[in-house]
């Protein structure tokens, strides 16, 4: 369906520019409603992973009343984004567009956000800039390792032996973040717990991950999580291995029936929801918006067959103390080459933890 | 980062690339012996990428629809024919390139699979069993290592067949005399193309197993980034292998074991320089590829009709 639309959409834009002219009216004659948002994703809506986040998220603002959804998927970072967010703004109407991927935003969004200053953009990675980038383009980004320190939490209570593996795609800050988050996590209920991190090298490596997978769970480790694309093989060999699992951007439940503890997700919904009435509203949209519980931004998956009864009372009570503020990095923390990396309590959204590149002391692993 | 390494940690990093040589090992093996054939008549099909990507879907299709894996592995290995049929035909026209027509097949296949396989990335097809070896070992790890998909053993018994075949059959000394002589075969009254067609769409059904393998075993589900380029190195493999059946097993054995080089060592915690670790079977190919190139028998075993060798 939405395939015969790009190619509909993409032969009317780059040729027949007089059919463009005659559907143009119509399709503001149709579109009764004041928001239309076109939602831009880089990969399939189903991935078990990130963009079908998004699709749900989507999914849920269709439900809210004079919202009109366009979307697009499997778009690259490339040229063609630029084309499929125009042809959202002049063929759909779109007032807002959502572009989902880390490298549409440079230069795509900020070239469109300039061509287009009637339409808002917002891009879900923190790069929107006050000083260099246009006032109608911006960044909406949940702290994930909020709900990753929450999985740690419930993986401490849950695992016998405390180790957990992670398999994790590149080492970027986000990527780190969680990792050491899951680590806080198990070690504020298991003092003891370790997490074993390997990193595959790229976002999606299927034989690699499932390679990883094994060879962690070769390792010792009676959990597994990861970070990278789409966490359906790790999750799938994981349970095959007969280990627990912990999830990753979105539900994996269904993918581990035996093993699943709980899932960290994103909660797109609550931005998507108010960005649409804000525009009802006339109001100006955020042009910088972060959160993680405190906002509900982010939630966890329900509880599977993994969890100890135990894990989730710890897990709740864990979010709700994320819900009011409780920081996660404690001072003093040292990596694990030794050299002091947190010496006082950060706030959770400190700008110091965006830019870190270590593993604290009780990973085992190395970002180089 | 020594320090970190467990006892026995040598230990579980062979047992990973042993675990890893026959798990990862199997499309290649595929593949390469696809791409073999297709080469021992004297033509390249580099589009075997979009055969395996193509199989790889369809085999998963075709187990979630009908239940059966196995129907699966039927079904990709058809589409693979039909793919390889197509490339054979095209080729066949005068003053066609089979460089140029393979590398269109390869995102004809991948394209086609990326399309149709837009309904099959959520749901979840019955898998192939695997064969339980190792049980008796009574260690979790060598258990799991010594799993082992029938499709290895098929793909090891072809191997052995086409070695055979190619030495003590009428068919097998067809097809090579084909690959190293096209007048010599004319001369014979065999008809060339035909040939090549066969070879080229027989070789086609094979890499259609080899996706089979991915998506319904190792790592057992489909999405577009299940092959990352797998088909490709595959066919580098039999280049590699000097054209030997038995060789392709060899090194897509060798091509697995190194892949699982990176993370079974990061697993035992010698994880500074995981990159280079990770580039260990790229790296491997390109040594062995030098080494072997400087042999006179390379050269000597490469089929004369090649469009590389000419």
């Amino acid at each position: 369906m939405s395939r015969f639309e790009i190619s509909r959409r993409s032969l009317i834009k780059t040729g027949l520019a007089g059919i463009a002219a005659s559907a143009l009216p119509m399709r503001i004659a149709t579109a009764a409603s004041p928001v239309t948002v076109g939602i831009v994703y880089v990969g399939p809506r189903d991935d078990f992973g990130w963009n079908q986040a998004h699709a749900v998220a989507a999914k849920a603002l269709k439900g809210v009343s004079a919202v009109t959804v366009v979307e697009e998927e499997n778009v690259p970072e490339t040229d063609a984004v630029a084309k499929s967010m125009e042809s959202m703004i002049n063929l759909d109407g779109a007032n807002l567009v959502l572009a989902t991927s880390f490298g549409y935003y440079n230069p795509f969004v900020v070239d469109l956000a300039k061509k287009y200053p009637k339409v808002e953009f917002r891009h879900a990675a923190p790069l929107w800039s006050k000083d260099k980038d246009p006032k109608n383009a911006g960044s909406y980004f949940p702290y994930l390792n909020q709900a990753h320190y929450v999985n740690g939490v419930a993986a401490g209570l849950s695992s016998p032996s405390g180790k957990i593996g992670f398999v994790a795609a590149k080492p970027i800050p986000s990527v780190l973040s969680n990792i050491n988050s899951v680590l806080l996590g198990a070690r504020s209920v298991k003092p003891d717990a370790t997490v074993r991190v390997i990193f595959t090298g790229d976002w999606s490596l299927p034989v690699r991950e499932a390679e990883a997978t094994n060879a962690l769970v070769d390792a010792g480790c009676d959990v597994i999580t990861c970070h990278v694309d789409s966490p359906k093989v790790v999750i799938q060999t994981a349970e095959g291995r007969g280990v627990k699992t912990l999830g990753h951007n979105a539900s994996q439940a269904p993918l581990a029936p035996k093993g699943f503890i709980t899932g960290a997700e994103y909660k797109w919904e609550t931005i998507y929801k108010s960005f649409a009435a804000d525009i009802a509203a006339g109001k100006t949209l955020p042009n910088f918006l972060v959160g993680g519980f405190d906002k509900d931004m982010l939630q966890n998956t329900a509880y599977g067959a993994g969890a100890s009864d135990a894990a989730k009372k710890a897990a709740d009570a864990a979010i709700a103390g994320l819900k009011k503020g409780d920081p996660i990095y404690k001072g003093t923390l040292k990596d694990n080459k030794g050299n002091v990396v947190v010496n006082k309590t950060y706030d959770n959204y400190d700008p110091y933890l965006d830019g870190m590149n270590w593993l604290l002391e009780g990973v085992q692993g190395s970002i180089t | 980062m020594i320090d970190v390494v467990q006892d026995g940690a040598v230990v579980t990093a062979l047992i990973a690339m042993l675990g890893g040589a026959i798990r990862v090992s199997t499309p290649f093996m595929f593949v390469a012996l696809g791409e073999c054939l297709t080469e021992k008549s004297g033509r390249i099909n580099l589009g075997l990428e979009g055969s395996l990507v193509l199989g790889a879907m369809i085999a998963y299709a075709g187990s979630f629809l009908t239940g059966s894996p196995w129907a699966g592995v039927l079904f990709a290995g058809c589409a693979g024919l039909v793919l390889g049929a197509l490339h054979g035909f095209i080729c066949k026209l005068p003053k066609v390139n089979d460089i140029a027509v393979g590398i269109a097949f390869m995102s004809f296949g991948t394209g086609l699979a990326f399309f149709f396989g837009k309904p099959y990335i959520q749901p979840q097809a019955p898998r192939l069993e695997a064969i339980h070896l190792g049980d008796w070992t009574g260690d979790h790890r060598l258990a799991q290592a010594l799993e082992v998909n029938p499709l290895f053993f098929v793909g090891v018994a072809l191997a052995v067949f086409m070695w055979w075949a190619f030495r003590n059959t009428r068919w097998g000394l067809i097809v090579r005399m084909t690959g190293d002589s096209a007048p010599a075969a004319k001369a014979m009254g065999v008809s060339v193309d035909l040939v090549r067609f066969l070879a080229t769409a027989v070789g086609g059904f094979m890499a259609g197993v080899g996706g089979a393998f991915l998506s319904l075993y190792y790592p057992g589900s489909w999405n577009q980034g299940l092959s990352s380029g797998q088909g490709l190195m595959a066919v580098a493999l039999v280049i590699f292998a000097r054209w030997g059946p038995l060789r392709c097993i060899l090194a897509a054995l060798l091509f697995g074991a190194a892949g699982a080089l990176g993370p079974s060592l990061q697993s035992v915690g010698i994880s500074q320089g995981y990159y280079f670790f990770n580039a260990a079977p790229y790296i491997l190919t390109l040594f062995i590829m030098v080494a072997s190139a400087r042999s006179k028998v390379s050269a000597r075993e490469a089929p004369g009709e090649l469009s590389i060798t000419k």
